[in-house]
């Protein structure tokens, strides 16, 4: 089964780099950019057909390691 | 003072970090590797030292801080002994649970290694009695992700309860944003954890110990852990 | 983002990075990262594993291969080769790996020394410097991949360097380099120079290695093409270094490190393969380096060396499975098999072609002895790191590949170097310029303006933005940071110290490439000496346009020619380098640039000086001669506005007396701070040396033409500084050996006061030098 974890920092974490992204695509010229927030995608491969237990270890993969709570969120998506 | 320095792969100042220890205290630190499951017996002071421990490719410090051998520094640090991280070390304690906050990118943006003054807060701790409070030393920092966060009200604990022991700060000790070199929160640089046996820090003051190469305001950490274990024994 | 700019990366004139470890006519050497090739019409099929793909002129043209080239080939062969072995022979015979533009003039160059352990032809030179010990260094270019991703070029420039080093059984102690960019106004220059330092600093910090020196320069010639050499410097046990050449037959070769995947396989490959839906992503050309993973192959080959496993071992750099596996056997005339089955990939359905041709980095090859092959394993595996055996020596001398159960290729293994072609291309000297003279020369502005706009120049102004990206006190070794005319970086815990640097002024070179080149050596010892180090040796980076233009041609053989006298007089010989040719765009070549790298030995580091003035009231001294020489200065390129006239000529044996003269000042502790005066001329210098101290100078009136005396480039001169009550003795010192010196001022105050000139405050100074690339680097116009 593939996967995909999404992380995100929290709103309201200062975000050096999508600010700058932000900047960088203004200066392109790229129209409508409001905001950019930058974060990180795993693409997982899980063994077996058992969603839900993949979905329980997907997230706690992102509970103990992909993501850090203080900070980040996540969002697990199953194929 | 038995001194274990803890090595993961990717961590690269172990080496100045054991010259430092060695220097003070006159004992060659024990190396530990990440895969060990144990300290060595008679363990005073556990060291977590810099470097990009597993490239600090997810986070940094995320991946170190899930390693074998942090679970016997986390008991160690359980049992009231004292924990050193510097740099990524002090990522990785952070990222272990171990402290409080996260360190994030500087917000220059740009990795910076450079020397900077640090006030030292409090001199009542076994980290900062070789120093005065109000003591302004100088120290190269060397990081990417050195901007300390963490929300307003573990700040607000942190101050009240006097964890912050190093501030960066001018050369006469004034606070001032010119001369935060990260950007950090309260220009915090040091935090001690609840205990006040665990601390960590971003500059690296084990490479400014030896007068032949410049400025020795680093010995006054070492020096002081030294004089401890020595008050203690 | 960068390639589509300007319609890279398949632009016409090609960049080529060439490797030479291989200064020595026959020793070829792998690896650099750097090649690109032509771009050339597909074929329309993909050449199937094993099948004999049919080889037209148009394939040929796409391996960078000659007519004559390839019936030369067909007659080594006596058969038309298969595609694979059409790879290898592209590999091996690029300009990169066989040197075949340079080969014969770098002959010239002197590599022998009573220290000199191993000279050009390794992965890395190795030098003596007593106590047991040998240091190993090498520089590199990586200019091209840099121009088309500066941060990953430059990355993978700094980790192919430091496995040139520790390949040879040294464990890294610093890295410099020497970076050239296009003019600050052009549309790209902030975009490389931000990358590029980012890349340097992203692998050298993680890896743990200080980067403690080096150079930039801007200049709208390197517009088209900029340049990224990376230099590294390692310390070894004298009689534990490790070589290429495998011995023995039927030892087990073996595949350490990263992965192989499709990185790095150029134009070559791109029209040798089929295209279709999803190719892109198929086929990454940019190498990524992961400074991780080469930490841990730092750490797993100095462990097992240690252990005593190691027979031979190579660095896997450009083609490089080809060439580190083919110098192996050629080195030690044995014959090689390799079993690509067994290869490590990262991608699955690798063709033998692209595994021969792979320049995925972190990557060694490695012949072990057989009875310690589970000893080897095993410290790799603790590393985390790939180790398999995909290959033997054998007493064949053929080079033989095999894949899928089919030979790929087999090979006769010396001719693939041996035989490789060798070309004395035209070349014709460049025009001699004229002689300026300072009445040549009206002065557009006062002494004070000048200094002032001269110090906070993109060429001259403080390059704080870029060392402080580096971490440069990893290590706790390094005794003199960035900003001096050298790195110094003690010795384990001394009192022995290294002195580093990396030297070459361009615009000399364009000038008169004779001249330039004997300048680039005695500017590097000249550097060394200025912080009171004996310089050693050397290694040269030489980069230069296309070598089959003949005046460009003439310019690298007259560098050369410079270069090699240089040494001679100099006792400085060339111990490692590298030729990077082709560095043109449509047809307009960069200026002749061969980067020297200097290393030095102090036997006492604190005895060392610096450049930062120490005391107030101190006599300023000038060792050296001063005529006033202005042609090609900074002082008439940037003042004037005018790129003219003969540049400064050196003199070598003044160039070794006075130098030999300013190290024993500091070697007896006379000297307090001692520079060497370079671009800009000797108020520049005195300036820098105010700046580094916060304290100022007060200057005699001096005795030529105020402008031709603070702002000529004059070679082979110091300024010193000495307590006010030896200056005399001093002088009378020099007169006695033949040195012309002359006393300049005092130490003192916080202004630099030229007699008839308005005070320049040093703070005005530093604000001036300090201000310029960092707010250039915030986005301000140049």
């Amino acid at each position: 089964m593939k996967a995909r974890v999404t992380v995100t920092l929290k709103s309201g974490i200062l975000d050096p780099q999508g600010k700058a992204i932000e900047g960088a695509l203004k200066s392109l010229g790229i129209a409508g950019v409001a905001s950019v927030r930058q974060g990180k995608v795993f693409d997982i491969e899980i063994e077996g057909r058992d969603r839900k237990a993949a979905q329980a270890a997907l997230e706690q993969a992102a509970d103990k390691l992909l993501a850090n709570s203080l900070i980040e969120n996540y969002q697990v998506e199953l194929k | 003072m038995n001194s274990a320095v803890v090595v993961f792969p990717g961590i690269n100042r172990e080496r100045d970090m054991a010259r430092a220890l060695r220097l003070a205290s006159g004992c060659e630190p024990a190396m530990v590797w990440h895969a060990d499951t144990a300290l060595p017996g008679g363990t005073d002071l556990v060291v977590v030292p810099g470097g990009f421990s597993y490239g600090d490719y997810l986070r940094c410090g995320a991946i170190a801080a899930r390693a074998p051998i942090m679970d016997a520094v986390r008991a160690h640090a359980g049992r009231g002994g004292l924990v050193l991280g510097v740099c990524n070390g002090f990522q990785i304690l952070c990222e272990a649970g171990l402290l409080p906050g996260v360190l994030m990118r500087n917000t220059a943006m740009k990795f910076i290694c450079r020397d900077v003054y640090l006030r030292i807060e409090r001199s009542d701790t076994p980290f900062t009695r070789g120093y005065n409070a109000g003591q302004v030393i100088r120290v190269p920092v060397a990081h990417g992700e050195g901007n300390y966060i963490a929300d307003d009200a573990t700040i607000a604990r942190l101050e009240g309860e006097g964890r912050v022991l190093f501030r960066y700060a001018d050369p006469g000790g004034a606070l001032d944003p010119a001369w935060n070199v990260n950007g950090a929160t309260n220009a915090i640089a040091g935090v001690l954890n609840e205990g006040g046996n665990v601390l960590g820090l971003m500059p690296h003051p084990e490479n400014h110990v030896e007068a032949v190469l410049g400025p020795t305001d680093g010995r006054g950490l070492f020096a002081g852990l030294v004089d401890h274990f020595k008050q203690a024994a | 983002m960068i390639a589509g700019d300007r319609g890279l990366p398949n632009r016409a004139s090609c960049v080529n990075d060439t490797k030479s470890t291989a200064m020595a006519p026959t020793s070829n050497k792998s690896s650099t990262r750097a090649r690109k090739k032509p771009p050339a019409p597909r074929p329309k099929r993909r050449p199937k594993a094993g099948k004999r793909a049919k080889v037209s002129p148009a394939l040929i043209a796409a391996h960078g291969l000659t007519a004559e080239e390839y019936q030369r080939i067909l007659a080594l062969m006596g058969r038309e080769p298969s595609i694979t072995e059409l790879g290898i022979f592209s590999a091996m015979w690029n300009e990169h790996c066989s040197y075949k533009s340079s080969k014969i003039h770098l002959r010239m160059l002197p590599t022998k020394a009573p220290w000199v352990i191993q000279g050009p032809g390794e992965n890395a030179g190795v030098i003596d410097i007593g106590d047991g010990l040998a240091v190993v260094f090498k520089m590199e270019s990586h200019n091209h991949p840099s121009y088309i991703e500066p941060y990953q070029g430059a990355a993978t420039g700094v980790g192919g360097i430091l496995r040139d080093v520790f390949t040879m059984g040294a464990r890294p102690i610093a890295c410099l380099n020497a970076l050239s960019f296009g003019a600050p106004t052009h549309p790209q220059t902030r975009h490389l120079l931000a990358g590029v330092v980012a890349g340097i600093g992203g692998y050298g910090n993680s890896f743990g290695v200080p980067t403690v020196g080096g150079s930039v320069r801007f200049h709208t010639r390197y517009d088209g093409n900029c340049l990224v050499n990376a230099m590294a410097v390692g310390l070894a046990p004298r009689d534990k270094i490790f070589y290429a050449a495998a011995s023995g037959v039927g030892m087990p070769i073996v595949y350490l490190g990263s992965k192989t995947g499709r990185d790095g396989i150029h134009g070559a490959t791109m029209a040798s393969a089929e295209f279709g839906e999803g190719t892109e992503e198929k086929r990454p050309t940019v190498q990524v380096g992961d400074p991780f993973a080469e930490k841990l192959l730092l750490e797993a080959c100095l462990e097992i060396m240690a252990k005593d496993c190691v027979i031979a071992i190579q660095d896997m750099g450009a083609a490089g499975l080809t060439c580190s596996a083919v110098e192996m056997g050629a080195k030690g005339d044995l014959g090689v098999t390799l079993d690509l089955d067994a290869v490590p990939c990262r991608e699955s359905g690798m063709s033998a072609y692209e595994m021969m041709l792979s320049e995925s980095q972190e990557r060694m090859l490695m012949v072990l002895k057989p009875e310690k092959e589970r000893e080897a394993e095993a410290i790799f595996r603790k590393w985390g790191l790939d180790f398999a055996v995909i290959g033997k020596t054998t007493p064949t001398k053929r080079f033989v590949v095999r894949h899928g159960g089919n030979v790929m290729a087999d090979l006769p293994i010396k001719e693939l170097g041996d035989e490789a072609p060798v070309y004395d291309r035209p070349h014709v000297e460049s025009p001699k310029k004229p002689v300026l003279t300072a009445a040549d020369v009206a002065p557009p502005v006062a002494t004070a303006d000048a200094l002032l706009r001269l110090i906070g120049s993109p060429d001259l102004c403080s390059r704080r933005w870029v060392w402080e990206q580096y971490d440069h006190v990893i290590l706790g070794n390094t005794v003199q940071r960035p900003g001096g005319d050298a790195a110094v970086v003690r010795i384990n815990d001394g009192p022995k110290a290294l002195a580093l640097t990396t030297d070459v002024t361009p615009r000399y070179c364009e000038a008169d490439p004779f001249e330039g080149g004997k300048q680039a050596v005695a500017e590097a010892w000249r550097n060394l000496t200025a912080v009171g180090a004996r310089p050693l040796a050397l290694t040269d980076n030489l980069n230069f346009g296309n070598p089959e233009r003949p005046e460009i041609m003439g310019q690298l053989v007259g560098a050369i020619h410079g270069i090699a006298d240089a040494c001679e007089a100099l006792e400085f010989p060339v111990v490692s380098g590298n030729v990077s040719l082709y560095n043109e765009t449509n047809g307009r070549a960069i200026l002749p640039t061969p980067t020297i790298g200097g290393v030095g030995l102090l036997e006492d580091f604190t005895k060392s000086t610096s450049l930062a003035f120490k005391r107030e009231e101190e006599a300023i001294l000038l060792v050296g001669e001063t005529a006033g020489w202005l042609g090609q200065s900074l002082y008439l390129r940037d003042i004037c506005e005018r790129e003219e006239g003969a540049p400064p000529p050196v003199d070598l044996a003044v160039e070794r007396a006075n130098g030999d003269f300013v190290r024993a000042l500091i070697a007896e502790g006379i000297a307090s701070a001692a520079h060497d005066v370079s671009d800009g001329g000797l108020l520049p210098a005195i300036a820098e040396m105010a700046m580094a101290s916060g304290i100022g100078a007060e200057l005699d009136r001096p005795p030529v033409a105020a402008h031709a005396f603070w702002f000529g480039e004059d070679q082979a001169r110091y300024v010193v500084t000495v307590a006010p009550g030896v200056a005399e003795t001093v002088l009378a010192r020099a007169r006695a050996a033949g040195v012309p010196a002359r006393q300049l001022g005092l130490t003192g105050g916080d202004a630099l006061t030229l007699e008839g000139e308005r005070p320049i405050l040093v703070a005005k100074l530093r604000e001036r030098f300090e201000g310029w690339l960092a707010a250039y680097m915030a986005g301000e116009p140049a």
